[in-house]
């Protein structure tokens, strides 16, 4: 059987007939104990357990998921990645994750395409510079990379913006993270569902929670669709559920679900280099390396559980794109979908142990998880390792709503209300 | 080259009109009623495209939208429309098409070596490779591959697409024979009735299939109805594709116009919804059958019946079902060598001249680049120049499975059919499974519940057709390379190795080896690719299950979707009442909170930064006009208002005495500031909110709100009175000069009316309202007067203030001469966690009794931390420039720095003859004096903390 | 595209609309409310995967109302003015 991923060894069962490549992840049968537990199988679910077993040594672990892997967010995402956050908390946390992605594709020796094209964040008009150069001084202070850009140069970046009189957002300038861009999202889950597997992980689909043992006053396991699992430690990573696990683990949490949509339309040859953001109207657009615009922009408005998309809210947003690229008119939609978020008043995570003692979650990352996967990851194993928080998640805790200690970009970076 | 048009028959060309167009720059002689792909088969024309990842050649494979391989960019009129469907694009004069993903063309792409190589790159191949050195090396030259068509850069949408919204009793997807007998049962029975088909003409397979209903000829039937469903006021859109059924039942559809015009979208909500998309005819598995002259069974007799074109000379139909027989029989009538190979033992039905091969299976197909002949599972080798396809047929549920509706599987069919009621939803016809035109006809009504008429359905009084499929999935292990999804070249033996690696979710197959992710979405791919995980996994095909169906069903132009949310129409700005007017007084306008309003006047001469300086430098020295119509005005009337404003405000306004003025704040239930701004008692029981321009409508709500939730509807009412109102501001030590020359009747001296208090006037019998407050620090007249006669007030005010020499500024002036008081601006020097405090405002906070909005979080151990950060004024050393908006005050500790806040607004004080900036900054208040390290774009530069105002700091410009 | 029902107004389309927040998330008032208390009040919500009732305003004729729906279907229960939701809770 063919374990390890190279060009040498795809030349090789390419003589084979690809007969010898052995499963991406092992579906063994669960076991009634484990030393820790991990619900959700999306890429921050995966990643905890990969590091919970790389970092910490703890291999006895169960990754429960209730579909298929990657089914969720990590799967319907718009694929960006990049760490120019306003405050040094978010720089911490979303930092580690970007120096994580960028040496993840080595470490897990699987290609999830970490393609570094720019993540280019435009300025519509003089307060909108100067919004940006808040952000941008903030972010610089932070240590990160990221650079103002003059209008010409964004004109190079994006030639086919609409660069004409009756642009409703035209561009006045712009900021960039070089290192910032997209990373193949399917590759991330699988990725860390075959190193973790390798390190004995179990992982466990279809397997959905219906209830947490509580003994003790402690979490001390979970009563599943495939039977009970007992384990001192159990984490959930359950974007878009969060609610509806903390309700069976008796507590709330300040979190909305609402639908994020993205759409894609049909692969052309490529046109569109970089990420583009427009604070303005909310979109985001970047070109696949299969040609397909992946769009991207503001949450639903109406509070919602239904992964499907709508028209409202992506007509609004279609409309601000072809201001944006009038050219790309020529295009159809192709596909729309819908994935649903945890919002957060001060749309940060919420990182660390639950009101149930012995319950650690990892959860409201609002539109921005996927870009915070490998942090996310990191972050619950040390929790459900140690049992203490990393000084990176600390800040994250469920506590600051009640100390009032938010951490909101948005009303940092000058989105005040 | 083997596909040719017959001399006669063809019932959608007009032989009288020939058309002519190119493709991939040769000329293609055709017909009125050609699509791009009919004309392209009638010329012989075999390959026509190139597959995505192998550059395999493909040739026409459907006659619909399920189209795979022939994509094409066309251009006509000017306009680029990048991969079209070549089958439903219909044939024009001066239209030139060009393959897709083909260089220099589909027939000699350069690319095509790469299927050389494709055994060593197989589904999902790029995971396990390419990460050494580094993917980005690899990357730009497989993204320099990426992409199907080619956007033309130079395209220019000229005129906005229509949308409409459509409101009807019944709207039947789909004008086949269930969909008219849906239709015509609706209609019957009196109901507003929408029919929608994706084709250029209803009739569906009636127009090219066997049928007799009622004892017409199918075709006949078609027209009658359609005349008579026409006559009764039924509205029938052709060319329309049903593309999404979204909550609440509302139908999406996109029409194609033929005239240049673009697409229209349809939103309609209907009381019921009759489905009767169809089915779709499957490939059969077997080695190279994605060869050119490979056609869907189906399809080739669609071509032959309604365009004259048969698709070869030595003909193999390949089939598991009786639906091919007619295929079969049709082309030997027309004149080709037909062979029916059946996988079935026995034949079910005859097909005339053609021979019929019982029992046996093509295995594989041979020729380089277009089909020569095929290998039967036996071994017989048969000559072939087309090879014609069924390998069953697949119901279309996708719309039917966007809304939510669960799948059944039939064996019979092999295929899945709706399985449950939706609410306001009925399926009909081969959607719901129905083959014999009398269950297909009979569907079609009951598919309409309470909707259907009295009648009979209509009878179908001649062959009844029948399928009998049999099951020929793609098996594991099967010798050759087996296409499963066309144009994503995804084979059998990709399907088997996601399978061998544990992708065996239907979902992880289609991610893994992109099954069913291109442009046709795997219409033709996705059962045959879920078939064979099935057997590959030991399941059973419903146990695998469908991926889920997302909208839309094809590709829908974005421009549909935008209709006129274009240009100035794409959240359109507001204006003032006196727009024109600044307009003729040389104004240059800025957007500022959705407002569109004069920035700074005659900046031609001088340009925009000393025309700024400019007026804020002379509104010190005489006196200033300044339109501030946008400034919200929200009456609070009733018993209980002054209640509702204390607890609105974050200070006490109920002992604001009638006829004056205060200033307060507006929090959020989170404590921090929301808005600010004046309030204006004018009598006991009547207030008026006069909150940021930006912020009137979410003021306004946030006050209905609090009004609904908390006293009621007796007790106070809203009203946003502030489109009714200009408000034209005079400032400056000369404002009293000028607002006494207007004669406005009011006593103006400053016992009658002080800072902060109003006075009423009127001006040419129109009542006014003189508000002294200042936003500038000089002494301020703001006079507010019904919006549409404001012009004259205006135009008065500019006429005595010549003598005065009056300046009229445009906001940024005004920014500045308020940022040299210290003055702020909500959302630009307060961010979304300023409270109160930070802003020097303690005293309610400390001393209120009452309860007010956001009263609790000011005391959360944030709202009590001491190193909050604070509004402070910064100061830099003489000569120095302003400081950067948006610049951080920094400190170190060790190597890090950290950031103590920011400079939120910053300018050069023409009176003061130096820059003043505003800032917020950890503790600031009590560090004045205190000098810190700024840095901005990566410059250092160092500024000390002051208090915010810097002009005038006693007030006595207020009188002066 | 969905439609709420207006009490006042009847079935209108839901871009008229604007969410308010969950149905009887009662505000506790004074200076002295526990921090968690007021946090609770801020911050922490059922948000049901299901059957929810929730407050909404009718943005163009102003009146807050209370809606019963599901979060997962979309399917409407009905709605009832405030007043009304009051009088029966």
């Amino acid at each position: 059987m063919t374990r390890r991923y190279s060009a040498f060894s795809l030349f090789k069962e390419g003589l084979a007939g690809q007969a010898g490549w052995e499963p991406a992840w092992r579906s063994p049968q669960p076991k009634p104990r484990y030393d820790a537990i991990v619900i959700g199988g999306g890429g921050h679910g995966l990643a905890t357990a990969y590091y919970l077993a790389k970092n910490h040594g703890v291999t006895n672990v169960a990754l429960l998921e209730k579909g298929w892997i990657g089914g969720g967010n990590t799967g319907r995402n718009t694929t960006v990645v990049r760490s120019n956050y306003f405050y040094p908390e978010s720089a911490a946390i979303y930092g580690l994750a970007h120096t994580l992605y960028k040496g993840l594709s080595a470490d897990l020796n699987y290609n999830i395409m970490l393609s570094q094209r720019g993540v280019l964040t435009l300025a519509h008009s003089e307060t909108g510079l100067e919004t940006a150069a808040r952000t941008l001084n903030a972010i610089q202070v932070n240590g990160i990379d990221s650079e103002l850009l003059s209008l010409e140069e964004v004109k190079r970046l994006v030639p086919i913006y609409n660069w004409g009189p009756d642009a409703r957002y035209p561009v006045f300038g712009g900021t960039i993270q070089r290192s910032g861009g997209t990373a193949r999202h399917d590759a991330v889950a699988w990725g860390y569902a075959r190193a973790a597997s390798r390190l004995g992980v179990d992982i466990i689909q279809n397997c959905e929670i219906t209830d947490f043992i509580v003994e003790g006053g402690r979490c001390r396991g979970v009563v599943t669709t495939q039977g009970t699992m007992r384990a001192e430690r159990t984490g959930m990573a359950v974007a878009g559920h969060s609610s509806v696990l903390a309700a069976k683990a008796g507590f709330r949490l300040p979190v909305n679900s609402y639908a994020l949509q993205a759409c894609v339309s049909e692969p052309v040859k490529p046109i569109l280099d970089t990420v583009v953001i427009s604070p303005d109207t909310g979109v985001y657009v970047s070109q696949s390396d299969k040609g397909e615009m992946v769009i991207g922009g503001a949450l639903d408005r109406i509070p919602s559980y239904g992964q499907r998309g709508n028209l409202p809210v992506l007509e609004g947003v279609l409309a601000g794109m072809l201001d944006m690229f009038p050219v790309l008119g020529q295009l159809k939609l192709m596909r729309q979908w819908a994935g649903i978020v945890d919002v957060v008043p001060d749309s940060s995570p919420i990182i660390g142990e639950t009101p149930l003692p012995g319950l650690f979650m990892n959860c409201g990352w609002g539109t921005g998880g996927f870009k915070a996967i490998p942090a996310g990851g990191t972050l619950l194993a040390h929790l459900l390792a140690t049992g203490r928080h990393h000084d990176i998640s600390r800040p994250f805790h469920l506590d600051r709503f009640v100390t009032g200690r938010l951490i909101d970009e948005a009303a940092g970076s000058g989105i005040a209300h | 080259m083997s596909a040719r048009r017959l001399s006669s028959g063809g019932s959608e060309i007009d032989r009288s009109k020939p058309v002519s167009f190119s493709f991939d720059g040769r000329r293609v002689e055709g017909f009125d009623g050609d699509t791009i792909a009919s004309a392209l088969l009638a010329s012989g024309r075999r390959i026509v495209g190139r597959s995505f990842k192998y550059h395999r050649p493909r040739g026409i494979w459907g006659a619909g939208v399920e189209e795979p391989n022939a994509l094409v960019d066309i251009e006509r009129d000017g306009r680029s429309t990048p991969n079209a469907r070549a089958t439903t694009e219909l044939a024009r004069d001066s239209l030139v098409a060009r393959s897709v993903n083909a260089a220099p063309d589909a027939e000699r792409d350069r690319n095509a070596f790469l299927d050389r190589f494709s055994r060593f790159i197989p589904a999902a191949f790029y995971y396990k490779t390419f990460m050494w050195p580094d993917w980005h090396l690899f990357e730009p030259r497989i993204r320099a591959m990426a992409g199907l068509g080619t956007v033309d850069p130079d395209w220019m949408q000229d005129r906005s697409a229509d949308q409409l919204n459509h409101h009807c009793d019944v709207l039947v997807v789909g004008a086949g024979p269930a969909g008219l007998a849906a239709a015509a049962s609706a209609a019957a029975a009196g109901h507003s009735v929408l029919v929608v088909d994706d084709q250029s003409r209803p009739g569906g397979s009636l127009r090219h299939r066997a049928g007799e209903i009622d004892g017409r000829p199918g075709a006949q039937w078609v027209a009658d109805t359609v005349a008579a469903l026409e006559k009764a006021g039924v509205v029938l859109l052709s060319n329309t594709t049903a593309f999404g059924i979204y909550d609440h039942n509302l139908a999406a559809l996109n029409q194609r116009h033929d005239d240049g015009r673009p697409d229209t979208l349809w939103r309609v909500r209907p009381k019921r919804i009759v489905l009767a998309t169809g089915a779709i005819e499957r490939p059969l598995p077997f080695a190279n059958n994605d060869l050119p002259g490979i056609l869907s069974a189906d399809a080739a007799l669609h071509y032959l019946k309604r365009h004259a074109v048969l698709a070869g000379e030595r003909i193999v139909v390949a089939a598991n079902n009786d639906s091919a027989y007619e295929v079969a029989a049709s082309m030997a009538e027309a004149g080709a060598e037909v062979t029916l190979v059946d996988i079935r033992p026995a034949a079910s039905a005859s097909a005339d001249k053609a021979r019929v091969l019982g029992g046996r299976a093509v295995a594989t197909a041979h020729g380089r680049n277009g089909v020569e002949g095929v290998t039967l599972d036996n071994g017989t080798r048969l000559t072939a120049d087309c090879v014609l396809v069924s390998g069953g047929w697949t119901p279309s549920v996708h719309l039917y499975s966007q809304a939510k509706g669960k799948l059944a599987w039939r064996d019979d069919l092999a295929a899945f059919v709706p399985g449950s009621e939706l609410d306001g939803i009925g399926t009909a016809g081969a959607l719901a499974g129905e083959v014999a035109l009398s269950r297909v006809l009979e569907s079609g009504v009951a598919g309409l519940g309470q909707f259907a008429g009295k009648a009979a359905p209509p009878k179908s009084t001649g062959l009844e057709a029948s399928l009998n499929t049999s099951a020929a999935w793609p098996k594991p292990k099967a010798k050759g390379r087996v296409w499963i999804d066309y144009q994503n070249d995804v084979t059998a033996k990709d399907v088997e190795l996601a399978a061998r690696e544990n992708f065996v979710s239907v979902e992880h197959l289609k991610r893994y080896t992109t099954l069913g992710m291109a442009t046709d979405q795997g219409k033709t791919s996705n059962l045959n690719g879920l078939a064979l995980l099935a057997e590959a996994t030991g399941r059973s095909i419903p146990n695998v299950g469908t991926t889920t169906y997302r909208p839309p069903f094809t590709p829908v132009p974005f421009t549909s979707l935008i209709g006129a949310k274009r240009k100035s129409l794409l959240a359109p700005v507001r204006r003032l009442p006196l727009d024109t007017v600044h307009r003729v007084q040389g104004a240059s306008f800025r957007e500022y909170g959705g407002w569109l309003r004069p920035a700074y006047y005659g900046a031609a001469t001088s340009g925009s930064a000393a025309a700024i300086q400019d007026e804020a430098r002379r509104a010190r020295q005489s006196v200033a006009l300044f339109d501030g119509s946008t400034l919200g005005k929200i009456e609070v009337i009733g018993p209980c208002a002054a209640e509702f404003v204390d607890f609105i405000y974050y200070n006490t306004m109920s002992t604001l005495k009638p006829g004056r003025c205060r200033y307060g704040f507006m929090l959020s239930e989170n404590g921090v500031v929301f808005d600010d701004g004046i309030l204006v008692r004018l009598d006991e029981n009547r207030f008026v909110v006069s909150c940021s321009s930006s912020h009137v409508a979410s003021v306004h709500a946030r006050l209905e709100e609090w009004r609904q939730d908390r006293f009621g509807r007796d007790a106070v009412y809203i009203h946003n009175a502030t489109a009714e109102y200009a408000t034209l501001t005079v400032s400056g030590p000369n404002a009293k000069t000028l607002v006494e020359a207007l004669g406005l009747g009011a006593a103006l001296d400053d016992a009658s009316l002080p800072h902060m208090a109003i006075a009423h006037g009127r001006f040419g019998g129109e009542e006014v309202r003189i508000a002294r407050v200042s936003f500038t620090g000089d002494r301020s007249y703001e006079v507010s007067i019904r919006a549409d006669r404001a012009e004259a007030l205006w135009a008065r005010m500019q006429q005595e203030g010549r003598a005065l020499e009056a300046v009229t500024i445009g906001l940024e002036a005004l920014m500045i001469l308020r940022a040299e008081k210290g003055f702020i601006v909500i959302g630009k020097d307060t961010d979304g966690a300023t409270m109160p405090q930070d802003l020097g405002v303690d005293g309610p906070r400390r001393k209120r009794v009452t309860e007010f909005v956001g009263r609790r979080s000011l005391f959360t151990e944030e709202g009590m931390r001491a190193d909050r950060k604070q509004l402070v004024g910064l100061s830099v050393a003489e000569g120095e420039a302003p400081l950067g908006t948006g610049a951080h005050g920094i400190e170190r500790t060790g190597g890090a720095k950290r950031s103590l806040g920011y400079v939120t607004s910053s300018y050069f004080s023409p009176t003061l003859g130096r820059p003043i900036a505003l800032g917020l900054i950890e503790a600031g208040a009590s560090r004045h004096g205190e000098v810190i390290d700024i840095q901005h774009l990566g410059m250092l530069r160092r500024a000390t903390i002051t208090a915010p105002c810097a002009l005038d700091p006693a007030g006595d410009r207020l009188n002066g | 595209m969905q439609l709420f029902p207006c009490p006042f107004c009847g079935p209108r389309d839901e871009a008229e609309f604007h969410y308010g927040g969950e149905a009887g998330n009662l505000r506790p008032d004074g200076r002295e409310v526990p921090a968690e208390r007021w946090a609770d009040y801020l911050h922490m919500r059922a948000n049901p995967k299901g059957a929810t009732k929730e407050i909404w305003v009718h943005m163009t004729c102003g009146e807050f109302f209370a809606l019963a729906r599901d979060t997962v279907t979309h399917k409407v229960a009905g709605s009832v003015s405030l007043g009304e939701a009051e009088r029966q809770p």
